[in-house]
């Protein structure tokens, strides 16, 4: 008998499969051979280690759900604390270390910056490619082929053409969408579509070069607002290492592509972005980068010109300050971020098939 | 407080992977331990893993055959988060606060102690799955954690027939055997 009909028989046996005669046969096997008795003794317990695995991964998949499904219908919420009075506490007990410690990091500062103008170079070598893409005439056409297929009717008005395009991605379901400020550099129109083809016309409500984040807002009869987003945005540092994930439209079809955070710092330093090794091509510009929670941690903005599979992506948290900017000049705008993840634990299919309804090309018109 | 029947009988249903229980008591529970978590240093994610947590030791005790439930499931599950979010916070060394006080604690000591030893026994069959590879891990997962039976795994993973997906099956359970005795040892 070989190992596997070996496997085979002794698995039949533990379950009671077998039958009487065979049941007997096996059992005078087992007495008279010690090797046989140690391996079903293995079996045994190998087997009930692998029935317990498999409950195990059954409970954990179930309650997962359930946490999902109750948060999609409401019934269970997150809580919001206010934890003034600690900070409060903390401060006067702090008062004096903090000022000093504010006094020491401003000369620092002064100093280094000052250091920074007398050293660097004046004209900074510009080593970097913004991930927007240039729709040419060629692509232009298959796209309009593509839109008398669909069941969709483009609204864009006839006689202007799409110049540019990139990626954007839904932040709040009221319609906030974020995508990279230079998608949108020289804007007349905005137009976002769906992975259905489904296009919407988009109103830019900020844009910041500074941290390369744009807000935009769907203003649309035909759109329908999702009750929720699966993803939430993480306002922590992602480690080193960590895989990570992207979803957008370098062609007229949404692409997935992952990879890893290689440092978490961009090009030469700059600590609003992050290092990614994972591969992107124009029309990436503004597309969610997620960690393997299913949380967003940046927009991927730009490659490295000079290096291949070298990505760069604004942080997340520059979405928060963004956000918090905004409410203070606009206090009806209203647009929450959502902090956790309810797709956390799933696996990864599932989770690019939650993530992908909500990222949506965006199309530019120039004025 | 005296259990009610009802009560058991949702004890026992968790113990049988019931989805309606899992729900019912996810429901009525998951707040109290949000509460207490997020207001003791915790964040949402925290109180999440914390309370599923708890949730898993409720289905090992739910599923030991001689285990009499001797409080109600609330009490149970507040007392086993209690006691998981204190010990995370000790490890994580953040600053321990007062903890507010629930008035009745049920003790879940050695409730927590068989579920380390589970948990440890559960991560070394993980982590002798993440060895073996595709398409053994997902053909004996499918076997033994999702219950398909030979003829759905054939057709699933393409093989000409029931027969040929048992012989996959059964060399890949070798090999996972092997993989588990190895990390058993070294644990």
């Amino acid at each position: 008998m070989d190992q596997l009909q070996l496997a085979e028989m002794v698995e039949k046996y533990l379950r009671g499969e077998l039958s009487e005669a065979e049941r007997g046969s096996f059992e005078i096997m087992r007495r008279n051979d010690p090797e046989l008795d140690q391996m079903v003794v293995e079996y045994h317990f190998f087997l009930e280690e692998m029935d317990r695995y498999g409950e195990i991964r059954r409970f954990k998949s179930n309650i997962y759900d359930t946490h999902e499904t109750l948060q999609e219908n409401g019934l269970i919420k997150e809580l919001r604390i206010k934890t003034k009075a600690k900070i409060i506490n903390m401060w006067s007990r702090y008062r004096r270390v903090v000022a000093v410690a504010a006094s020491i990091a401003g000369i620092t500062a002064l100093f280094i910056s000052g250091m920074m103008t007398i050293f660097s170079p004046n004209a900074p070598i510009r080593d970097i490619e913004e991930l927007r893409r240039k729709v040419t005439s060629l692509e232009k056409q298959s796209s309009n082929q593509r839109v008398e297929f669909n069941k969709f009717k483009t609204k864009i008005e006839p006689g202007a053409s799409v110049k540019f395009g990139g990626t954007s991605f839904m932040i709040d379901p009221k319609g906030f969408l974020v995508t990279s400020a230079h998608v949108l550099k020289d804007a007349k129109m905005v137009y976002v579509e769906n992975q259905d083809g489904e296009e919407f016309k988009a109103e830019i409500i900020h844009t910041d070069p500074l941290s390369d984040i744009a807000i935009l807002k769907i203003h649309d009869e035909d759109f329908k607002a999702p009750k929720q987003l699966p993803y939430g945005f993480s306002r922590n540092a992602t480690e080193l290492s960590e895989p990570v994930y992207t979803l957008g439209y370098p062609k007229d079809e949404i692409v997935y592509n992952e990879g890893y955070l290689s440092a978490k710092s961009g090009l030469d330093g700059d600590t609003l972005a992050y290092q990614l090794a994972i591969s992107a091509n124009p029309g990436n510009s503004g597309g969610p980068v997620l960690n393997k929670n299913g949380e967003v941690i940046g927009i991927l903005n730009a490659r490295q010109a000079s290096a291949n599979g070298v990505v760069f992506a604004t942080k997340s948290k520059n979405i928060y300050t963004l956000l918090n900017e905004l409410k203070e000049s606009d206090p009806d705008l209203n647009i929450k971020l959502k902090n956790n993840s309810s797709i956390k634990g799933t696996d990864r299919s599932h989770q690019v098939r939650k993530v992908q309804d909500h990222v949506y090309m965006v199309k530019v018109v120039l004025g | 407080m005296s259990i009610t029947e009802q009560e058991k009988a949702v004890f026992k249903a968790i113990g049988r992977n019931d989805k309606d229980a899992i729900e019912s008591v996810y429901k009525e529970n998951y707040s109290l331990i949000q509460h207490f978590v997020v207001y003791n240093n915790g964040s949402e994610d925290d109180a999440r893993d914390i309370f599923q947590e708890a949730m898993m030791v409720l289905y090992e005790k739910a599923k030991t055959p001689d285990f009499e439930l001797t409080c109600q499931i609330k009490t149970y599950l507040y007392s086993v988060s209690r006691r998981l979010w204190l010990k995370k916070l000790q490890y994580a060394r953040r600053i321990e606060t007062q903890i507010e006080n629930f008035d009745k604690i049920a003790p879940v000591e050695e409730d927590l102690e068989d579920h380390e030893k589970l948990t440890k026994q559960y991560m070394t069959m993980r982590a002798a799955m993440g060895k073996i590879g595709e398409p053994c891990k997902s053909l004996i997962e499918a076997f033994y954690v999702h219950h398909k039976n030979m003829q759905e795994i054939a057709s699933f993973f393409g093989y000409t027939n029931a027969d040929n997906a048992k012989n996959q099956k059964y060399k890949c359970l070798v090999r996972l055997k092997k993989l588990f005795f190895a990390q058993y040892k070294n644990s």
